[in-house]
C-alpha cells in the first residue's frame, strides 16, 4: 500500500482526440432523444480520461461515436488534430489501427471459435508481423501474456470459454499490448469481474499507460475507481458534460450538484454513508 | 449476548459435476447470526459464497448435494429435509433468499400480485385474494412502494424498482433470516442505496430478524452489516466487527481482500492497489494444507502440508491462521 505510482501532468501533451459539439440524436419528431448533446473534449496523449455517468447518461452513445460504430449527428470529432474521415471501410479500419476498446462483458468479446493462439495472431497480423518466424511470434505472445500475469503455455490451444472473467479480461489487454493503438477505449472493463480481480486490471491499464504511452479513455459509474485510475475526469449528465477537469480537482471539490450526488451515493469508509439523502418513494 | 436465530454448524454441501467428481465448494463453514444483526461474507469470485447462501436455505436440487452439518433456525433444525416440505414449510417464512439477478427472478407474462399470491398461497392454499391484496398493499406502503407496482408487469419496472419489489414480495411472510446474495451489484449508486436503505428499514420494522448479505464490495459490506466474515475456498478465514475487518485484517486473505478496496476519498489515489496473485484452488482436490498457502507471501512449509488449526467464529473475532496476531501485524507493517 505504501508504494506509490508517479502521475504526471498531461495538460501539455499534443491532442490525441477531440471533439466540437459532438451530438447524437435517435429517433425523430415525438420520439426524439438526445443521447449525447453537444459535447467538446480533448483528451491528450498518454493521459488517463474517465468518463462517469449513471446508466442512461449517454456514456456508451460516446464511446461508439469514439470508435466510430455509429456517426454523430452533429459536430466533429478531430483525431490527432486533424477531421477524422471514416467515410469508406478501409479508412475506418485505418483508424481503428490508432483506436482499439475493451468492452464490458468478456464472455460476448472473443469468437468462442477461435482458440487464444488465433486471437494473439491475428494482433501480430494486423500490425504488419505476418511474415515472422513462428518461433519470433510465440515469443510476442508469451511477453503479451506474461505482461498480464497469464501464462502463454496454458492457454495455447485452449478457448476463450474456457478461461475466467477475469482472465478474458487480461487476455484483452494482452491483445492491446500487442496492437499497440494510440487510443484505447475501455468500456467498463471491471463491472463483470470481483474486487480483487479488478485491481489486477486497473494496474495493469496503467503500466500499459507507463509503458506504451498510450491515451486511455475509461468509460465506468464507480466514481470512487475514476478516482483511483485516472488524471482527468469528465462527468456526464443526461448526454451533457456537467463538470470536469483534474481527478484531485473534480472529486474532492466538486462544484455541480449531480457530481456531488454520485459521491455522496457511493459507500465509503471513512466517513458516514449518508442514507437519508434517498426517499423510498415511486420513481 | 442477543437470542441467536441463525446457526449453522459444521455445514458441508458439494456439487457433482457430470463426470460424477465432487466439488467440495462449502467445507465444514459454522457462524452465528444474534437477532436484529446482519453479518456480510466477503470474498472473491469462486469461493462459494453464493453455494453457501443456497446450501443454507437446505433447498438442494442436483448438482447440487447436502453431505452434513447443522442448519437451525430459531431452534429448528432445517438441514436434511425434503425438497418439497422446505418449499412449503420453510422458505417464505423461516428463510427468504434475494438472487443477484431479480431483474430475471420475476416472469414477464405475471403481474407482481401474482406473485405475492404464489408466495401466500404455498404457505396456505385457501388464503382468499382480497385479503392477499390488502396485505401486499400494506406492507409495499410501508416500505415506500406504490401500490400500482402490484398490477404491472416486470417490464414495465426500472432494474431499481425491480430488485425492490422482489425484496418486497419476498419477504412478506416476515422470515426469520433474510439472505441476499449480491442484491445491488447490478444497480447504479443510487438505485443502491434505496435497495440498501429498504432492507435497513425491513431489519428497523422487524419484519426480519436477521440478515446474512454477501457481496465482494467491501465498501458497501462496511456500511450494511455489523459484522464481516471472509469466505476462501469454500471456508471461512476470518470473522470481526466491520470496523476490525476492514482497518485491522489479520489473516493475510482478508488483508489482500482490504487492498483492494476503492472510495472516492482523500488519499486513495496515488496508492497501489494489491491484488492477491493466482487463482483460487481447485475444490475437485482441495490442498491439504492451509487453502491459501499457495498464494499467501506469508507461507511456510509448515503452511503447505500439515492442516491449520481449527477455529471457532460463534461471536467475535476468529482468524485461522499458523501464525500469530503479531507476526502478522507486524509483516504487514513492512510491506
Amino acid at each position: 500500500m505504501s508504494e506509490t505510482r508517479e502521475r504526471k501532468d498531461y495538460t501539455n501533451s499534443p491532442l490525441c482526440l477531440s471533439g466540437r459539439g459532438v451530438t447524437k440524436i435517435f429517433g425523430l419528431g415525438d420520439k426524439k432523444t438526445v443521447a449525447v448533446d453537444h459535447v467538446d473534449f480533448d483528451f491528450h496523449e498518454g493521459e488517463f480520461v474517465s468518463i462517469v455517468g449513471e446508466s442512461g447518461s449517454g456514456k456508451t452513445t460516446l464511446s461508439k461515436m469514439l470508435l466510430g460504430l455509429i456517426n454523430t449527428s452533429e459536430g466533429e470529432i478531430l483525431f490527432q488534430g486533424k477531421p477524422r474521415n471514416i467515410s469508406s471501410g478501409r479508412k475506418k479500419r485505418e483508424y481503428w489501427k490508432g483506436i482499439q476498446a475493451i468492452f464490458q462483458d468478456p464472455f460476448s468479446s472473443f469468437n468462442v471459435f477461435h482458440k487464444i493462439d488465433s486471437v494473439l495472431l491475428d494482433c501480430i497480423n494486423m500490425r504488419g508481423g505476418r511474415m515472422l518466424s513462428h518461433e519470433k511470434k510465440v515469443e510476442m505472445m508469451t511477453e503479451a501474456c506474461s505482461f498480464v500475469n497469464l501464462k502463454f503455455a496454458e492457454l495455447t490451444n485452449k478457448y476463450p470459454f474456457e478461461l475466467s472473467g477475469g482472465q478474458m479480461q487480461r487476455l484483452m489487454i494482452a491483445r492491446i499490448f500487442l496492437l499497440k493503438p494510440r487510443i484505447l477505449l475501455a468500456d467498463e472493463p471491471t463491472s463483470m469481474v470481483d474486487a480483487c480481480s479488478r485491481a489486477t486490471i486497473l494496474d495493469m491499464l496503467l503500466d500499459l499507460r507507463d509503458e506504451t504511452g498510450m491515451t486511455i479513455i475509461f468509460i465506468t459509474h464507480d466514481i470512487g475507481l475514476a478516482y483511483y485510475i485516472s488524471d482527468t475526469v469528465y462527468i456526464m449528465e443526461h448526454g451533457r458534460f456537467v463538470e470536469y477537469g483534474k481527478a484531485d480537482e473534480v472529486i474532492l471539490n466538486p462544484q455541480a450538484a449531480y457530481t456531488k450526488r454520485l459521491i455522496s451515493d457511493v459507500p465509503k469508509i471513512h466517513e458516514e454513508w449518508d442514507l437519508s439523502t434517498v426517499e423510498l418513494k415511486a420513481e | 449476548m442477543g437470542k441467536v436465530i441463525l446457526e449453522v454448524h459444521d455445514l458441508k454441501t458439494k456439487y457433482v459435476t457430470r463426470f460424477r467428481e465432487d466439488v467440495y465448494a462449502v467445507d465444514g463453514v459454522s457462524f452465528k447470526i444474534e437477532e436484529g444483526k446482519s453479518l456480510g461474507v466477503a470474498g472473491e469470485s469462486g469461493c462459494g459464497k453464493s453455494t453457501l447462501a443456497l446450501s443454507m436455505m437446505g433447498y438442494y436440487f442436483p448438482p447440487l448435494h447436502y453431505i452434513s452439518g447443522d442448519i437451525i433456525i430459531d431452534g429448528k433444525n432445517i438441514s436434511g429435509l425434503d425438497p418439497d416440505v422446505v418449499r412449503k414449510t420453510i422458505l417464505g417464512t423461516e428463510i427468504a433468499y434475494i438472487p443477484q439477478a431479480a431483474m430475471n427472478a420475476l416472469n414477464p407474462t405475471q403481474k407482481i400480485i401474482r406473485f405475492v399470491e404464489d408466495v401466500i398461497r404455498a404457505h396456505n392454499p385457501k388464503a382468499d385474494k382480497k385479503e392477499i391484496r390488502e396485505r401486499a398493499q400494506t406492507r409495499f406502503a410501508e416500505l415506500g412502494l406504490p401500490k400500482e407496482v402490484l398490477d404491472k408487469h416486470a417490464v414495465e419496472l426500472s432494474g431499481g424498482m425491480k430488485q425492490r419489489t422482489v425484496i418486497a414480495v419476498s419477504t412478506i411472510l416476515s422470515p426469520k433470516v433474510l439472505i441476499a446474495d449480491e442484491p445491488s451489484s447490478a444497480l447504479d449508486v443510487t438505485s443502491q442505496k434505496m435497495v440498501i436503505k429498504m432492507m435497513r428499514e425491513l431489519m428497523e420494522k422487524g419484519y426480519i430478524k436477521s440478515m446474512l448479505f454477501i457481496t465482494h464490495e467491501l465498501p458497501l459490506l462496511y456500511n450494511v452489516t455489523d459484522d464481516i466474515m471472509v469466505m476462501y475456498a469454500g471456508q471461512i478465514v476470518e470473522r470481526g466487527s466491520a470496523r476490525e475487518m476492514v482497518f485491522d485484517p489479520i489473516h493475510p486473505y482478508s488483508h489482500g481482500l482490504m487492498g483492494s478496496i476503492l472510495v472516492p476519498e482523500e488519499g486513495t489515489r496515488g496508492t497501489t492497489l494489491t491484488a492477491i496473485p493466482g487463482t483460487p484452488p481447485n475444490l475437485k482436490k482441495p490442498p491439504q494444507g492451509c487453502r491459501f498457502a499457495e498464494r499467501c507471501r506469508y507461507a511456510t512449509d509448515e503452511c503447505r502440508y500439515h492442516s491449520v488449526p481449527e477455529k471457532q467464529f460463534d461471536e467475535g473475532r476468529g482468524y485461522c491462521c499458523r501464525l500469530s496476531v503479531d507476526q502478522l501485524r507486524e509483516a504487514y507493517k513492512n510491506e
